[in-house]
């Protein structure tokens, strides 16, 4: 039964309250909107959405196999991600094509066949498992309603680790991130930052693809981002915009598939990419008015 | 092996799309673009659902929307080129479009099970028909050629666009032309290896051959033998084990290859 909407905007808050789950969901959805948010604009600041998409993907194999060798789903996640993390790290010291760092020919190549490699290996994983198809529709797309308590908790941990680890790099962070030369002049060690960077990313998309499904991560990892960059290029506020766009994206999203009985993945990506466009919008339109003298 | 009728149909449908794959993937490789492909293979992916809702053959839907994407692509970006934001945002709206597409037909009258889904995401080049096969051979064929065509201003572009422009290369309308054959490709490609393992078979071939030679002629040529290798040998190796989905085992020897040729361009270096 799909509930109703009602006139009463108090009576639908408690309608969306009432059941155990929705809250789970909610605050599930919470967590992990701020984790993709911080995570995501360090992301999208340093042009790695496409190893960002690669690590999302790395959700898929990791549950197939552990669902094969009989581990929990989200030890297989982690895994996963991380080991996935630390094969493109691995490539990336080797100078193939081109000038060596990121978005060169030879690092994007080399994401790639470890994103698809990964997907055959889950392929094979759940062939081997003759796993049901429908399941693997879950995986990749997954499903905000069948959060427990229990990983609500561990979100929680997963997060304040990540973002803490963060907030204690930011500043050379920043720097690497904005001008690797000069991190690597004033002595950074550029190389482990780049490593750890990846490695946070790992863990927050496997955080965020428990919930959003392999596929779909993208969609808070980039957009709340990208977006909020579109406004500002001050790091706080751009980090501050960035989770309210995402948090706003995940509570419409799960509010609105709630009275819906379309999934929420479409409604998150959908707001996600409305944000991202009225963003770019009111950027054009701000240079415009802006007029030439800041051009 | 060969007096099955569906293995034939997998070998000759198989050569040609891993041909075109090998091609058109050294160049993908060479300008920076396997973000734009891998986004096109998700939006394959979509298409298909979208024909499956609609009640349209599914090459209709794979072919519109890849050429849609693509052209959209080209347009908005500089220079024919798409920037990573803007394709990453983009397609994650069309995965999410395909959700809801996925959901619809599981509602729908007109059959709604995740098999033709799981089709679509990982291929079945074993259920081609003989048409079938002869489309997507002769399909691999004229995108090769096309890009064999195009080699000289294609090359001029991607290396020096500066003096590409100089001499009066169309750079944009080049670069939109690409991305059109690599929608083809990914289209076509779709129904043999499916959307998600597709990225690969463009992927690792060329990536290996950008990794043992500079060289343009030589390394198509390398990048097409190893996508053709690594075709032949995984269907032949998913054949006599069982367990074995071809796509998992032509990505599997694709991966291998990519590796050896990193493991190889590393070791001479250092010699």
């Amino acid at each position: 039964m799909t509930p109703t909407i009602s006139p009463n905007p108090i009576e639908d808050l408690n309608a969306l309250l009432t059941f155990p789950f929705m809250v789970n969901a909610l605050e599930a959805g919470t967590i992990v909107a701020v984790l993709a948010a911080v995570v995501g604009w360090y992301m999208v600041l340093r042009r790695q959405t496409f190893a960002g998409h690669t690590l999302s993907v790395m959700a898929f194999p990791g549950a197939a196999g552990a669902a094969l060798a009989g581990l929990p789903t989200t030890l297989g996640y982690y895994l996963a991600c991380g080991g996935a993390a630390l094969l493109m790290r691995g490539a990336r010291s080797s100078p193939g094509l081109g000038s060596p760092g990121r978005g060169s020919g030879a690092e994007t190549a080399t994401i790639a066949t470890v994103q698809t490699v990964g997907l055959a290996a889950g392929y094979l994983f759940l062939s081997l498992n003759h796993a049901v198809l429908g399941g693997t529709e879950t995986l990749l797309f997954g499903t905000f309603l069948g959060v427990s308590r229990g990983q609500v908790l561990a979100l929680l941990l997963v997060a304040i680790a990540a973002l803490a680890v963060v907030a204690l790099a930011t500043r050379p962070l920043l720097l690497e991130t904005i001008d690797p030369e000069v991190a690597r002049a004033r002595g950074l060690p550029v190389a482990a930052l780049d490593l750890g960077f990846l490695l946070v990313l790992a863990l927050a998309v496997a955080a965020t693809s428990q919930i959003t499904g392999a596929l779909l991560v993208f969609a808070l990892l980039v957009a709340p981002p990208a977006a909020a960059q579109q406004l500002t290029m001050r790091p706080g506020l751009g980090l501050v915009l960035s989770i309210v766009f995402a948090l706003v994206v995940v509570w419409l999203g799960l509010g609105v598939a709630y009275f819906s009985i379309y999934p929420v993945g479409f409604y998150v990506t959908s707001f996600a990419f409305a944000l991202y466009l009225a963003a770019r919008l009111w950027h054009a339109t701000a240079r415009r008015c802006a007029g030439p003298r800041s051009a | 092996m060969f007096a099955h009728d569906f293995v034939r149909n997998a070998y000759l449908a198989g050569t040609f799309i891993a041909l075109g794959c090998g091609v058109v993937g050294w160049f993908v490789v060479l300008r920076g673009q396997l973000f734009a492909g891998d986004a096109l293979t998700h939006v394959a992916f979509v298409g298909a659902v979208a024909a499956a809702v609609v009640g349209l053959d599914e090459r209709v839907g794979l072919f519109v929307l890849t050429l849609a994407v693509a052209g959209g692509m080209g347009a908005l970006g500089r220079r024919g080129q798409a920037d990573d934001i803007v394709i990453g945002t983009v397609f994650a709206w069309i995965l999410g479009i395909g959700v809801l597409l996925l959901a619809v037909l599981a509602t729908s009258p007109n059959g709604g099970t995740g098999i033709a889904a799981a089709n679509t995401l990982f291929g079945s080049i074993y259920s081609l028909t003989p048409g079938g096969s002869r489309l997507a051979a002769a399909i691999g064929l004229v995108v090769s050629a096309g890009v064999l065509l195009a080699l000289r201003p294609l090359l001029l572009t991607t290396l020096d666009s500066e003096l590409a422009s100089v001499r009066g290369v169309p750079a944009r309308a080049l670069g939109v032309g690409f991305l059109a054959l690599l929608a083809v490709v990914t289209a076509e490609s779709t129904q043999a290896v499916g959307a998600l393992l597709l990225l690969g078979l463009l992927a690792a071939p060329a990536g290996a051959a950008h990794q043992l030679t500079a060289r343009p002629y030589r390394g198509l040529a390398l990048s097409a033998l190893i996508a053709v290798t690594a075709m032949w040998g995984g269907l032949a190796l998913s054949y006599e084990i069982a367990a074995l989905p071809p796509s998992s085992a032509i990505i599997g020897i694709a991966g291998a290859g990519y590796v050896a040729a990193t493991l190889f361009a590393r070791a001479r270096r250092h010699r």
